[in-house]
């Protein structure tokens, strides 16, 4: 067991016993179905919906770099500012040398998971620059120095007085009246607009790259990502790979599915695709826009065809809301930029196999995730492969002699039946047992209950069922 | 010193390496009957299965009614563009706007209607101040489209004033005629290519009601950053 997945199976078993917690959870997301699966079944068709996306994706991704290739022209002769990097240090790198040169001194975020996957504000802290988040969730967790609990929702486990005391550590109790929502909401809003207004420096993430046009779609409801974009001098988007999608008509079908699926809304509040800086006869925007084309081990992925389509993600977390391993153990157990079913899929990919194939063994794999993904990807059984990859690539020699053992009764009828015969009794003494210190198979029964024991074996039933046929 | 060279040659390389082994045609079990060819569908494949909008015009005025109410925008239907002033200034009488505490750009739909309607509006060109336009109660401006099908009013920069106008006040007004209004968004995006071709301008944006949070226990909280209120005042 590796250091991480002892940390998980630790953090698990508080989160699990948190009852009070994991109800607050699902009454949280309880709106989020409300709202929905009414617009879903208001589609023409959702499923005949869901095939054409994932066909555009499966294009895109399929032919990744001729598209890359082609938003970055189309970008340039914008005056986009287009930089590929291969990992998280070149992209950090391209960023902190960015502030040097410009003189930036103060900068503000709109949500970008990409740039939580690369630690950017920990870089940017430690290089001295004032770095506020403006998404409300995201700044709710940068006071609490928490990670976010779910990738669209980043504070939804958290209580509004939980959230009021924050703010008053934070900016003083004066200037937190109330725990009421909307109040939190536009203390919120007075400290930010301070923030936008004085920032010379707005990084983004992107929602889909348009390769055709070279714009970046940033899908929100806050209006904060529009003046990340439109009040700093300079805009840096921060932008996976995988991310592109061909046409700018494409995003016709994939803004109201990323609106239904991520957030139960017809269309999200705020879609805007933005293509270069500032243009002539513009009356604002930044002087430079600069567009990172992070890599960081997607390629990775992308070279495994089997789950290649886990790149299919748009990001709208409706995986993480159905998937009943989120709900009971929260989102910060994961220990993963990319909560729930997809990040327990891509996690393996992007930070290695051994370290993270835990997560893919956390799962009742129902299949919930790929009923309700958007873009089809086949989320249950990628937990699968990995599992099998894992064991593939490194197998342990207790699995390994146990399957060769089975392997060799299994192929022995008289030391099969030998065996199943003496289990019966084994089985019995181990029922009363069952989940107790003397328990040998206690590390699986502690948490579960196995069915009552028989009192004959399969063989045993079958040879009295053909005897009791051949007597009528 | 400048900005770092970008590993642009290495990333394709990459990418192009992992793609050698060509993926299995996604297929599930489960609903085979739909093809997920990997053929890119067809441009007017995209809008097929989207929620229908009916033909009538009055139907799509309807619909486009209909969303402003769950999205808590206010639609408001005037009957000629000479009626608009008289509506605007309504507007600011019951919210008390300075009379130069408004916002507008250049043109016939926004500068004009403010000043007909009274007002001595802050209008944005290149270089304007931002703080001037954050006190400002609220701004006023045309579009490019509104889209029954979702109650969306479709802004640029180049038609509505820049980025942050149609943002950054508390209070948006956007001016829309009646041969603004398209169906659906497939309908909207075909309208900006006919106008603009690849020269877009540099956002596009798709407003879909006022803005909104429910960060916050999931609880629907308006004005989270831009704007607390969203008004259409819908000509004809």
């Amino acid at each position: 067991m590796t250091g991480i997945e002892r940390l998980f199976r630790r953090d698990v078993r508080g989160t699990t016993a948190d009852v009070p917690r994991r109800a607050f959870v699902r009454r949280a997301l309880s709106g989020y179905f409300a709202k929905r699966y009414p617009l879903q079944d208001a589609y023409a068709d959702w499923q005949q919906a869901r095939a054409t996306a994932s066909a555009v994706k499966f294009n895109a991704v399929n032919h990744l770099a001729d598209h890359l290739e082609t938003f970055a022209k189309a970008a340039e002769k914008r005056g986009t500012q287009v930089f590929f990097a291969s990992n998280g240090k070149q992209a950090r790198d391209y960023v902190a040398a960015l502030c040097r040169e410009r003189g930036v001194r103060s900068i503000v975020k709109a949500k970008t998971m990409t740039g939580e996957e690369i630690h950017l504000n920990e870089m940017l802290e430690a290089d001295g620059y004032r770095v506020v988040e403006s998404d409300l969730g995201e700044y709710i967790v940068q006071l609490r120095k928490e990670h976010p609990y779910h990738f669209v929702f980043p504070c939804m486990h958290l209580k509004r007085g939980e959230i009021r005391e924050t703010f008053a550590k934070a900016l003083g109790a004066a200037a937190v009246p109330s725990d009421e929502p909307e109040a939190l909401t536009m203390v919120a809003r007075r400290v930010l607009r301070q923030e936008f207004v004085r920032a010379d420096l707005g990084i983004s993430g992107a929602n889909f790259l348009v390769a055709e046009t070279g714009q970046i779609s940033i899908t929100e409801n806050e209006g904060n990502a529009r003046l990340t974009c439109a009040l700093p001098r300079i805009h840096v988007a921060l932008v996976g790979i995988e991310k592109v999608v061909p046409r700018f008509e494409d995003l016709a079908l994939f803004l109201p599915m990323l609106g239904t699926a991520g957030g139960g809304q017809a269309l999200t509040g705020y879609n805007t695709l933005y293509a270069g800086p500032r243009q002539p006869g513009e009356a604002d925007g930044p002087e430079e826009f600069h567009v990172i084309l992070l890599d960081n081990h997607r390629t990775r992925l992308l070279a495994d065809p089997e789950q290649r389509d886990a790149l299919h993600c748009i990001r709208c977390g409706a995986c993480l809301n159905v998937c009943p391993i989120f709900k009971n153990i929260g989102g910060h157990a994961y220990g993963t930029t990319y909560q729930g079913p997809i990040g327990s899929v891509i996690t393996p990919h992007l930070r290695g196999l051994q370290d993270w194939k835990h997560l893919s063994g956390a799962s009742s794999l129902c299949g919930a995730c790929t009923e309700t993904c958007p873009v089809k990807i086949d989320l249950h059984h990628h937990l699968l492969r990995n599992r099998r990859n894992a064991v593939r690539e490194k197998g342990t020699w207790w699995e390994r002699l146990l399957f060769r053992g089975f392997g060799f009764a299994a192929s022995r009828p008289a030391l099969f039946n030998l065996g199943s015969r003496l289990a019966v009794p084994a089985l019995k003494v181990q029922a009363l047992v069952s989940g107790k210190r003397f328990d040998p198979a206690r590390l699986w029964t502690k948490t579960r209950t196995l069915p009552a024991p028989p009192d004959r074996t399969f063989k045993q039933l079958w040879a009295e069922r053909q005897k009791a046929k051949g007597a009528r | 010193m400048s900005l770092p060279p970008s590993d642009k040659a290495a990333v394709l390389a990459r990418i192009r390496e992992a793609l050698r082994l060509p993926a299995r045609v996604p297929h599930d079990a489960a609903d085979h009957h739909i093809p997920s060819a990997p053929i890119l569908p067809a441009k007017g494949e995209l809008g097929r299965w989207l929620p229908a909008v009916g033909e009538a015009y009055e139907e799509r005025v309807a619909l486009l009614s209909a969303q402003a109410v769950v999205l808590k925008a206010d639609f408001i239907r005037v009957p000629t563009l000479d009626a608009v002033p008289a509506k605007l200034a309504a507007l600011g009488a019951a919210e008390s706007w300075p009379v130069d505490g408004i916002a507008a750009h250049p043109g016939a739909l926004s500068e004009e209607i403010a000043r007909k309607a009274g007002f001595a509006p802050f209008v944005v060109a290149p270089g304007y101040d931002k703080e001037r336009l954050e006190a400002c109660a609220a701004g006023i401006t045309a579009c490019e489209a509104v889209v029954a099908q979702t109650g969306s009013v479709l802004v640029t920069a180049r038609e509505s004033g820049g980025r942050a106008l149609t943002v950054l006040p508390p209070h948006h007004v956007v001016v829309v005629t009646a041969e603004q209004l398209v169906p659906d968004l497939p309908a909207a995006f075909a309208r900006l290519r006919e106008k603009y071709g690849t020269d877009l301008p540099s956002l596009v944006s798709f407003i879909t009601g006022p803005s909104r949070t429910g960060d916050i226990e999931r609880i629907l909280v308006l004005g989270a950053h831009g704007p607390k209120k969203l008004t259409i005042l819908f000509v004809g």
